[in-house]
């Protein structure tokens, strides 16, 4: 395994097989349908295999050493002139112990959410070759170590998203389209100011000990690598880090997304298809907080340190500002959407608390978030494909009509509201002990516990109100789940009763790096804060 | 006499070009109604001139001194040879748009003057980038100004074709007007009309600051008004709009080629005391036409994008977004380095490709459904998928989103603007890039997301058009994935003679 670019391979095997869609012919819908399942379930065996040969004893974080599966090699080369010297950009892929995990998570949804594409019917060709470009994008985001890397990959995914949502959604498309564009691009705009900055504030040493400018993220976690006048250097006295770190935060922030940058995202969830849902709260969103991760965090440790409890602010307005406005939803997808949003409050909490389960909940909560939400859309989305509407007070009694549907609701809905033995309280349980561990935001993490009695009730309002009572006489005709229907909500099951029961299975994969992670934080804050230009 | 005859070695992609010019009439005037030989022997004369351009890359002279004095009329160097060779690609392309033009057709009759005239250009365009003297500058400014007067209105068949013509004569006569006056006071206090002798008596005598801001406020005037700079743009979106669309692209890539490289060149030599070893430029103390040069480019690029947003027309849409990327390019100059500059150069290839791209997509929708009104797009994406996307490929590098070059371009720029420590304006242009979106996106949305209540009949391309479009998108795409080349050539083209 050492030579083979398996990275490479995951993240384009898309491209191909987008490739192979615009040469097939407009009628072969099926065969269309066929390929884009094979090349999704391919991705899931490539990230089983990355799981099988992966070393639990390597961190990564900030040492290019302990990188697995590393892909390294100049992609740009401009030999140097007095003026400018030598312009690099490499083509960096690695993978630690928090991506692993996410790379996991996103060959899963979007498996599944194949599956959920399967009624697509309007320009079928060109869904499904969308929908392999954002297959392409996410991957890379979560295996790009080069920072001009990360954001074309980053931007890449917002064109495919755009017109998923913009063609093949639904009244209000596109106003949620352009808004859910603007906003991210807004973000990235931040995200590129900070990339330039650092591109000029620090230098790589190369193997024959010249000094280039570089992109590579590891180089700027290493504080002798910076520049002594660089506007980004912690060495220069008048240094703008503190200004950069919230950019960076505000970028991140808006995918995540934080209050008050979330209004993108009930839009873009009710109008998105129900495919691009799942993949939306299933992966999308946690690459804002993955970004935090990745860049924010090592790069700026000493000034993560000062804004912690600012961050556990956000993730306490997050889970109970989601959760109450979840509760005033009508709407089904709405409702969920809010939830989401209360649920990322949790990730950003336990990032928060720099402890090593604080992050640790935090990253599980990410791809437990990702599961579990993953399977409330699809669960809306079957609803919705046979009623036609979202409105939770039109149903009633449904339990009856569909058992076996009610009885798949009440696992996705119990996990989200963190019912020990389902993967929800497993995470939401480390984040919680984390953040109670770090004196600093204990009172903030006393008032987000208010959530996890917010997000019971309105989980159960909702549950009564759509499957309990009585039913509705034009809804007797219902039918329950379809083959494929099981296909999409037996995995999701699986994984968060295993996850539920068993967490050593996901964790063991993430435990070395997040323990790398709170050590180097702990460390180079005292590095960072401590160099002085005197 | 000497003098003249040795400058004549320098001059050969100028002299090629003329010749060129004489081979075409004449071969207009034999084969009288017969147009079909105009179009190779225009491609010939290009690909002649651009050999000759090739030829004499790497040389750096002045042309044409006179006596005792050691600056020339004209400055041969790399920066210029590489707007030279931007110019014969855009012009090969446009001889190719040219065949492909249904509203060029109509005017079969006069395709023999039409070519002669984009010749006329050329050749104006040519002096203009190597202009080191102020009459220089304004007599190659008259001639493509004059050519492209004509060939605004040279089909002649529609109104507002004549309008375009009538306006960017009326618009263009007066600018050229308060740029002579500025170089006539420029002349009355420095007694020369050489930028580079400017440069020393700026230098080295005491000169009433006022007077020169005033000179060079006026001169900005004529540049501005050809790279349709605010608030000399006026005239930009109806000549857009009126002019064949062969045209309108010619002139949004070409002539703003040219106007770009006489600006960058009249500034930096003229105004910039020495380079600095890390490649930042010192700026005479004289005057502080740096700020008015910020001034000029956000009120550029906030006017063209915001006047974008409201444009129902896709020619007056680009002509708008053509203003507002002058904005972004004039960045490059403002950050005063050769890093800027070079930025500047990688900018102009790209922003060429992906115009061409974008105007070639929209003359072909237009030779299909006869009109160029966002109206008229809804549901094209269906009836027309590869030009659609295409399309969509060229808007998007128009924003500047990656993988695409436009991008790669904006990377640059703002990479300079940053090493500048200008990070207000930065964010400022990036900003605006942010409110491009909308009115990009507006087109993909009438292309892809409504549809159209007639039913629209598919259509696709033919072969020729096919290669010209993939020729083009790929560019874009390669571009915006592999950049080394392009950014080796700007680097190696940034050597101004002087500096």
């Amino acid at each position: 395994m050492e030579n083979f670019p398996i990275l490479s391979l995951l993240t384009f095997l898309p491209i191909v097989g987008m490739v192979l869609i615009l040469i097939l012919p407009k009628d072969q819908g099926k065969a269309i349908k066929w390929l884009t399942l094979a090349i999704t379930g391919i991705q899931v065996i490539l990230s089983v295999v990355i799981l099988y040969f992966f070393n639990f004893s390597l961190g990564g974080i900030n040492d290019p050493s302990s990188f697995q599966f590393v892909e390294k090699f100049r992609w740009i080369n401009i030999s140097g002139l007095s003026w400018i010297g030598t312009i690099k950009i490499d083509y960096f892929l690695g993978i630690d112990g928090i991506s692993v995990v996410l790379i996991l998570l996103t060959t899963i949804v979007t498996f599944i959410a194949t599956l959920t594409s399967w009624n697509i019917t309007k320009s079928v060709k060109g869904y499904f070759a969308l929908f392999l470009l954002l297959d392409t994008a996410m991957l890379g985001v979560f295996v790009a170590l080069d920072f001009f890397l990360f954001y074309v990959f980053w931007e890449l995914m917002l064109l495919p998203m755009y017109f998923l949502i913009g063609v093949w959604g639904g009244p209000r498309r596109e106003y949620a389209a352009i808004k859910f564009f603007l906003y991210t691009l807004l973000g990235s705009i931040f995200i590129l100011l900070v990339m330039l900055g650092l591109y000029f504030s620090a230098t790589e040493t190369l193997v024959d000990g010249s000094k280039v400018f570089t992109f590579n993220l590891l180089t700027f976690m290493d504080p002798s690598n910076y520049t002594a006048t660089g506007i980004l250097s912690p060495l220069n006295p008048n240094n703008l880090r503190f200004i950069a770190y919230i950019a960076l935060f505000i970028g991140f922030a808006i995918k995540i997304p934080v209050f008050p940058f979330h209004t993108w995202l009930p839009d873009a969830h009710v109008e998105a298809p129900t495919a691009i849902s799942v993949i939306l709260a299933g992966v999308l969103l946690k690459m804002g907080a993955y970004g935090i991760l990745r860049i924010s965090f090592p790069i700026f440790p000493e000034i993560t340190q000062q804004v912690a409890w600012y961050i556990g602010l956000f993730g306490m307005i997050n889970i109970i500002y989601g959760a109450l406005a979840a509760m005033a939803q009508r709407d089904f997808k709405k409702m969920i959407a809010y939830s989401s949003v209360s649920h990322m409050g949790y990730v950003l909490l336990g990032m928060a608390s720099l402890t090593t389960a604080g992050l640790t909940g935090s990253v599980l909560q990410m791809f437990n978030h990702g599961t579990i939400t993953a399977m409330l859309f699809i669960i809306v989305g079957i609803i919705y494909d046979r009623t036609h509407t979202r409105d939770m007070s039109a149903f009633g009694g449904l339990a009856n009509q569909m058992p076996v549907y009610t009885g798949f609701v009440m696992v996705a809905f119990f996990a989200a509201i963190g019912l020990p033995g389902l993967s929800g309280f497993i995470s939401e349980a480390l984040v919680f002990i984390g953040a109670f561990g770090n004196e600093q935001i204990r009172v903030i993490t006393a008032f987000s516990l208010l959530g996890i009695l917010l997000g019971a009730s309105y989980m159960l309002w909702a549950f009564q109100k759509v499957f309990l009572g009585t039913l509705k006489d034009k809804w007797k005709g219902l039918t329950d789940l379809t083959f494929r229907e099981y296909c999409m909500l037996v995995p999701l099951t699986i994984i968060i009763i295993v996850i539920g029961v068993y967490p050593s299975v996901i964790l063991q994969f993430m435990t070395t790096s997040v323990n790398a992670m709170v050590k180097f934080m702990a460390n180079a804050n005292v590095i960072f804060s401590s160099i002085s230009p005197f | 006499m000497n003098q003249i005859v040795n400058s004549l070695q320098y001059i050969k992609p100028e002299i090629s070009a003329a010749i060129a010019l004489v081979v075409l009439v004449i071969v207009d005037l034999v084969m009288g109604k017969n147009k079909k030989y105009l179009a190779p022997v225009m491609i010939l004369g290009l690909l002649v001139t651009g050999y000759f351009i090739i030829d004499q890359f790497n040389i750096s002279s002045f042309a044409f001194g006179s006596g005792n004095n050691k600056y020339g009329l004209l400055a041969i160097d790399s920066f210029g040879s590489f707007f030279k060779l931007l110019i014969i690609f855009s012009s090969i392309i446009i001889v190719f748009f040219t065949l492909a033009s249904d509203e060029i057709k109509k005017a079969n009759e006069r395709l023999g003057e039409y070519y002669a005239l984009i010749w006329g250009m050329i050749i104006g365009m040519f002096f203009m980038i190597s202009a080191a003297d102020l009459i220089v500058v304004y007599i190659s400014l008259e001639l493509v100004s004059l050519s492209s007067y004509v060939l605004a209105g040279i089909t002649k068949d529609t109104l507002r074709n004549s309008e375009a013509s009538l306006k960017y004569v009326i618009y263009g006569g007066v600018s050229s007007g308060i740029m002579l006056f500025g170089i006539s006071i420029l002349y009355g206090i420095t007694g020369t009309t050489n930028i580079y002798e400017i440069n020393a008596l700026l230098q080295s005598q005491q000169i009433q600051g006022l007077i020169v801001t005033l000179s060079v406020i006026l001169i900005f005037a004529g540049f501005g008004f050809k790279i349709s700079a605010a608030p000399f743009h006026f005239w930009t979106p109806d000549v857009y709009e009126g002019a064949p669309i062969t045209i309108t692209t010619y002139l949004s890539v070409a002539s703003k080629a040219a106007g770009v490289a006489l600006l960058l060149r009249f500034t930096k030599i003229t105004f910039i005391d020495s380079v600095n070893p890390d490649g930042s430029w010192n700026i005479i103390s004289l005057i502080d036409w740096r700020s008015f040069l910020i001034i000029i480019s956000i009120l550029t690029m906030t006017l063209g994008n915001f006047a974008a947003l409201w444009q129902n027309n896709m020619k007056r849409l680009l002509a708008y977004s053509s203003v507002a990327h002058v904005g972004y390019i004039l960045l490059g100059i403002i950050a005063l380095s050769n890093e800027g500059m070079m930025a500047v150069l990688i900018y102009f290839v790209i922003y060429t490709i992906m115009n061409l791209g974008a105007f070639f997509v929209v003359m072909l929708i237009a030779n299909k459904i006869g009109s160029e009104e966002l109206d008229d797009y809804k549901g094209l994406g269906k009836a027309a998928p590869v030009l659609t996307v295409s399309l969509a490929i060229f808007l998007v590098s128009l924003i500047g989103l990656p993988p695409t070059a436009g991008f790669i371009a904006k990377l640059y720029l703002f990479l300079a603007l940053i090493n500048a420590k200008m990070i207000v304006i930065a964010v400022i242009a990036l900003l605006n890039t942010v409110v491009s979106v909308y009115y990009y996106f507006r087109v993909l949305k009438y292309l892809f997301i409504n549809s159209s209540e007639k039913e629209i009949e598919p259509f696709g391309l033919n072969i020729p058009n096919l290669i010209m479009l993939l020729v083009l998108v790929t560019s874009t795409l390669v571009l915006g994935i592999y950049f080394t080349p392009l950014v080796n050539f700007a680097k190696n083209s940034i050597t101004l003679l002087g500096f």
